[in-house]
């Protein structure tokens, strides 16, 4: 059984360096490009979400959007360990998994101005990211409610007998619910190799960890109830998240047992945009010292300029790629075509989309005739 | 032709798909060591074994969601709720996820998940566990819903909703399960959508689905010995997709129609049927629709008042005769 970190407020300057991973086998063998490849995931997905909330300030968004601004360590930490068959399911904060995983800016930003050439064809919306063919099954709205599908997800591996797992993220706000509870005990019951990672910004919406779950000191204990190994780590330090991840998917893939990591972490941000008291319920000061002190980012380049792997301008211009990359794609959001009104009955039916294969007969859409 | 209970039908058409395709696999409460609670899956699990017959705990929106994740995988689970009541602990996995699933994505996803188990009344158990959610099942679009009424049936509806790649919601009726009726040796499906005469009339057409048809049959001998009637009774078979044609045929030759169903009367489904044929048929109607639903309560317990509240032979003659 792993053993938790012990909780601490406040971490030193000196202790939030990337040192203490840095020479953890999986991240012992990265290479320099690897590296920089990480660090330009994470400021990808920042540029792209500040884009993204300048769109909906336009009001070319709508609805809710719900920024990983902050978090981005975790996302691209976990799903860079990932193999060819480990496969990725998360909730409704889902932009950072899904540029993680390898979409575009273009099909995320098009989807979240509800357009035809969105990743779900303007169907799905800023909660409902999927790319299948990327091992990316959602982006999913109902807190808690993609936990049984990732019990589901390595179900399907270990009955094809296929050496994988599956990553299935949530908020800290996802551990009260009964599916959640639910899933880890079919998981450790059924030997499914799933891997729950609670990220724990600390608040569900507007309510706090310490108003919301019985349990102060960590959640990821909640594991023991269920016979299930579990682990703690920090998420703005990337190769700790990496280290922690590995270990976890090696757990899955050699032993068919999932785990609860729990990964703690920031949003700058409030709940979605439209979270009017997100600098109510918690204080500016609380949101400042986060930022200067724990930013992945920041820390993540910090460090690679430590170890000679970056330099100042290199990383600028990441970021001036980045910035450049999420204008391009709100500019191609802009310019793409809404849905037609005839898809509004598309994707609905497989049968009714595939038609040759059709089994079915008699009428399923229940439209008045004009 | 040979005769076997509905549950043997069930469990002919189950296994014949195990045996058919690896990728089905039967999850559910007690259905595997037990038996099944009502024998459905009896000898399955000596036969097949623990990969393709797994006993689930009492964890409905777990196992349930489980299997909607595996099916995006391939996987073709078949998964038994022991009463379709406890759906409705499941409801946001069973509409939410399996349904919106699909389009959520862009059409990138299918689930090809079946949810099957008794979703009826009429057992003295009180209200919890005596729902008939087939009308809201079929209110959720990207889910399909079937309702068998008969061994033959139910046996070829079986096959096909596991076949298909869409969620496949299959109503059954414990009071069925022992109804005998011609099943034939050899392999045979019946699609989705295609409803079945099961009487030819000329005066009045019962729509109807579930153990209600069975009901209807009864309730049409006594119309014609008794009243002159001859009813023509359509077995609707399937919800959703709904086969319109045959109803509106019906209602063209006969004029007159009653609804008869185990649904609450409020928004159930022949809510919709009756909506169809005024839209369709309005013209060849000599008489308002009329209908005979569950009475507009609780499934009560006590059980002569639970036998008369769920539609009876005796009050679907009642509602024949009340069409002027």
């Amino acid at each position: 059984m792993a053993t938790a970190e012990t909780k601490e407020t406040k971490v030193k300057d000196e202790n939030i360096s990337s040192g203490k991973f840095v020479k953890d086998p999986v991240n012992k063998v990265l290479k320099k490009e690897e590296k920089i490849e990480l660090f330009r995931q994470m400021v990808r997905i920042r540029r792209f979400e500040e884009r993204s909330l300048r769109a909906y300030q336009q009001g070319h968004i709508g609805g809710f959007l719900h920024l990983y601004i902050g978090q981005e360590a975790v996302a691209v930490g976990s799903i860079s360990v990932c193999g060819d068959d480990d496969h990725i399911i998360t909730a409704y904060r889902d932009h950072g998994h899904a540029l993680a995983v390898g979409m575009g800016m273009n099909e995320c930003m098009a989807e979240l101005f509800g357009k035809a050439t969105g990743c779900s064809k303007g169907k799905g919306g800023s909660m409902h990211f999927f790319a299948p063919d990327k091992n990316y099954w959602g982006g999913h709205g109902i807190v808690g409610g993609q936990t049984p599908l990732g019990a589901g997800l390595a179900f399907g591996l270990k009955y094809k007998k296929i050496k994988g797992a599956a990553l299935c993220y949530m908020g800290d706000g996802a551990v009260n619910q009964g599916a959640f509870h639910e899933s880890l005990n079919l998981a450790s019951l059924w030997d499914l190799p799933v891997i729950y990672i609670i990220e724990n910004n600390g608040y569900s919406m507007g309510t706090s960890q310490s108003r919301s779950s019985a349990y102060q000191e960590c959640l990821a204990k909640r594991a023991e109830g269920y016979d299930m190994d579990w682990d703690r780590c920090f998420g703005h330090d990337i190769y700790e998240v990496r280290a922690r991840t590995k270990a976890a998917i090696d757990r899955a893939h050699e032993k068919s047992r999932p785990t609860l990591l729990e990964i703690d972490t920031y949003r700058y941000r409030g709940h979605s945009v439209a979270d009017a008291n997100a600098e109510k319920y918690r204080s500016k000061e609380e949101i400042e010292d986060y930022k200067n002190t724990k930013d992945p980012i920041n820390l993540f380049q910090r460090q690679l300029i430590s170890e000679g792997v970056l330099d100042e301008e290199t990383a600028k211009k990441i970021d001036k790629e980045a910035r450049d990359e999420s204008n391009e794609s709100a500019k191609f959001a802009e310019e793409s075509p809404y849905p037609e009104v005839s898809s509004i009955t598309e994707d609905v039916y497989w049968e009714v989309d595939n038609p040759d294969q059709k089994t079915s007969q008699g009428r399923i859409f229940f439209n008045d005739e004009a | 032709m040979r005769v076997i209970e509905y549950k043997e039908a069930l469990r002919e058409g189950l296994s014949e798909e195990i045996e058919r395709d690896e990728n089905v696999v039967l999850i559910g409460e007690e259905i595997a060591q037990y038996n099944g609670a009502y024998k459905v899956t009896e000898g399955m699990w000596e036969k097949y074994g623990d990969k393709r017959l797994m006993d689930a705990p009492i964890s409905e929106a777990g196992f349930i969601g489980m299997g909607i994740g595996a099916s995006m995988l391939g996987i073709r689970p078949v998964m038994e709720l022991m009463f379709y009541s406890f759906s409705y602990v499941a409801w946001d996995q069973m509409a939410n996820n399996a349904a919106t699933v699909r389009y959520m994505s862009g059409g990138q996803i299918n689930c090809p998940i079946v949810v099957r188990g008794p979703a009826n009344g009429g057992t003295n158990v009180g209200a919890t566990h005596s729902h008939t959610p087939e009308n809201m099942f079929a209110n959720v679009p990207g889910l399909k819903v079937v309702c068998p009424a008969t061994a033959y049936d139910v046996k070829g509806l079986i096959k096909t909703a596991i076949r298909d790649n869409d969620p496949v919601y299959f109503m059954e009726n414990t009071l069925l399960y022992g109804e005998k009726g011609e099943v034939p040796e050899e392999e045979y499906l019946i699609p989705m959508g295609v409803a079945d005469v099961k009487r030819e009339g000329e005066d009045l057409t019962i729509v109807s689905h579930g153990r209600c048809v069975l009901m209807a049959l009864k309730a049409a001998e006594i119309l014609e010995a008794e009243h002159d009637i001859s009813a023509e009774v359509v077995d609707l078979r399937s919800i959703r997709p709904l086969d319109e044609e045959t109803i509106i045929a019906s209602v063209q030759k006969t004029n007159r129609v009653l609804l008869v169903e185990e649904n609450k009367p409020f928004c159930g489904v022949d809510a919709q049927i009756s909506h169809l044929i005024q839209e369709k048929a309005f013209d060849d109607l000599d008489a308002p629709i009329k209908r005979v639903s569950a009475i507009d309560a609780p499934a009560i317990y006590s059980d002569p008042l639970e036998k008369y509240q769920i539609p009876n032979v005796d009050r679907i003659v009642k509602g024949a005769l009340t069409i002027g």
